[in-house]
């Protein structure tokens, strides 16, 4: 498995932890293409600091590497890193070293 | 809750050890961190090196935290350093350092603190002001600004945090007899103590009992709040 398909597995992990705890209605199928916040995505803005946190969380446990997922740059980015669980495994891929 | 996790920035000396001490004391499970090593230690007490206004040094003391205990309950942000000089001879160099301590440093941990509260929908955060805040006291420009901001982002952060069961409060001690007050003439203490309804110095305890209350777990419902001693 790839580094890029294992941060996707990961993110889905965050995701199903995240509907578990905050009460999130998940879409019937996660996969690369989910879209996750912003157009057709089902995360608000609070939920996406969380899923944030947690893939953070959850990327340093797995590599030992601590990465900022929500630095200037994600944020200010043309193409948002949050549009979809596969941009967001890219962007954390990127900030491994792996992108 | 079962030896909850206690978080106190700055226990090396001062106000920060005497709550660091009294934790451990009542059962906590009590992490210190300061830039240098303590020459004390008491049982359920563990130090470690971090510069809180290093956010790569704040983040790697949680990710430690979060390793070992696996959650963080109170964070107490007591690490901060003062500055006392008028303000046209103050150097911007000071000024820098005063703000990345008190402010950077006190937003530093309790964002990496809050991670890890939130995962356990509770917490709770105090942090340190001063009664030079309200009183405006000429001669520390650089700190007082630098607790201004302590306190607003208190406020902010009580809202931004409320949702995950985490409360965030200041306490704002009098001039009590510790370093930090070490090198402030005589005259400009008993100035402020003179300022004070009840004037007399603050002692480590009169400050562990505001502590005391926030880290309640009845205390839920109290967030956003400074609590100035001496009737200020």
């Amino acid at each position: 498995m790839s580094v890029k398909d294992e941060l996707v597995s990961l993110i889905i992990d965050a995701v199903k932890e995240l509907s578990d705890q905050d009460d999130v209605e998940l879409p019937a199928d996660l996969g690369h293409a989910t879209a996750l916040f912003g157009e057709n995505g089902f995360l608000d803005s609070m939920s996406l600091v969380s899923l944030v946190v947690s893939v953070e969380q959850g990327v340093e446990d797995r590599y030992g590497q601590a990465v900022s997922l929500a630095d200037e740059k994600a944020l200010s980015r043309r193409n948002s890193p949050y549009r979809t669980i596969g941009s967001l495994a890219e962007y954390a891929a990127e900030q491994l070293g792996q992108g | 809750m079962d030896a909850p996790v206690t978080v106190i920035t700055g226990a090396r000396k001062g106000i920060g050890r005497h709550l660091a001490e009294r934790y451990a004391r009542l059962g906590h499970r009590v992490i210190g961190c300061s830039r240098r090593e303590p020459d004390w230690s008491v049982p359920g007490y563990e130090h470690y090196s971090a510069d809180v206004s290093s956010e790569a040094e704040v983040k790697r003391l949680f990710a430690e935290i979060r390793k070992k205990h696996g959650a963080v309950h109170h964070l107490i942000n007591n690490a901060g350093i003062a500055s006392m000089n008028h303000a046209l001879l103050t150097p911007a160099s000071t000024v820098e350092r005063v703000l990345a301590t008190n402010v950077t440093g006190t937003f530093l941990a309790s964002r990496e603190a809050a991670k890890l509260m939130k995962r356990g929908r509770y917490g709770r955060i105090v942090n340190f002001t001063t009664v030079a805040v309200p009183l405006s006291l000429e001669g520390e420009a650089a700190y007082v600004a630098s607790k201004a901001g302590v306190e607003g982002l208190t406020r902010v952060l009580a809202r931004e945090l409320g949702s995950f069961g985490i409360t965030v409060n200041a306490v704002g001690p009098v001039p009590i007899r510790t370093d930090l007050i070490a090198g402030v003439p005589q005259e400009k203490i008993d100035a402020l103590i003179g300022r004070q309804a009840i004037k007399r110095y603050g002692e480590l305890d009169d400050v562990a009992n505001v502590v005391d209350f926030f880290l309640r777990p009845e205390s839920a419902l109290v967030t956003g709040q400074c609590i100035y001693l001496g009737g200020v």
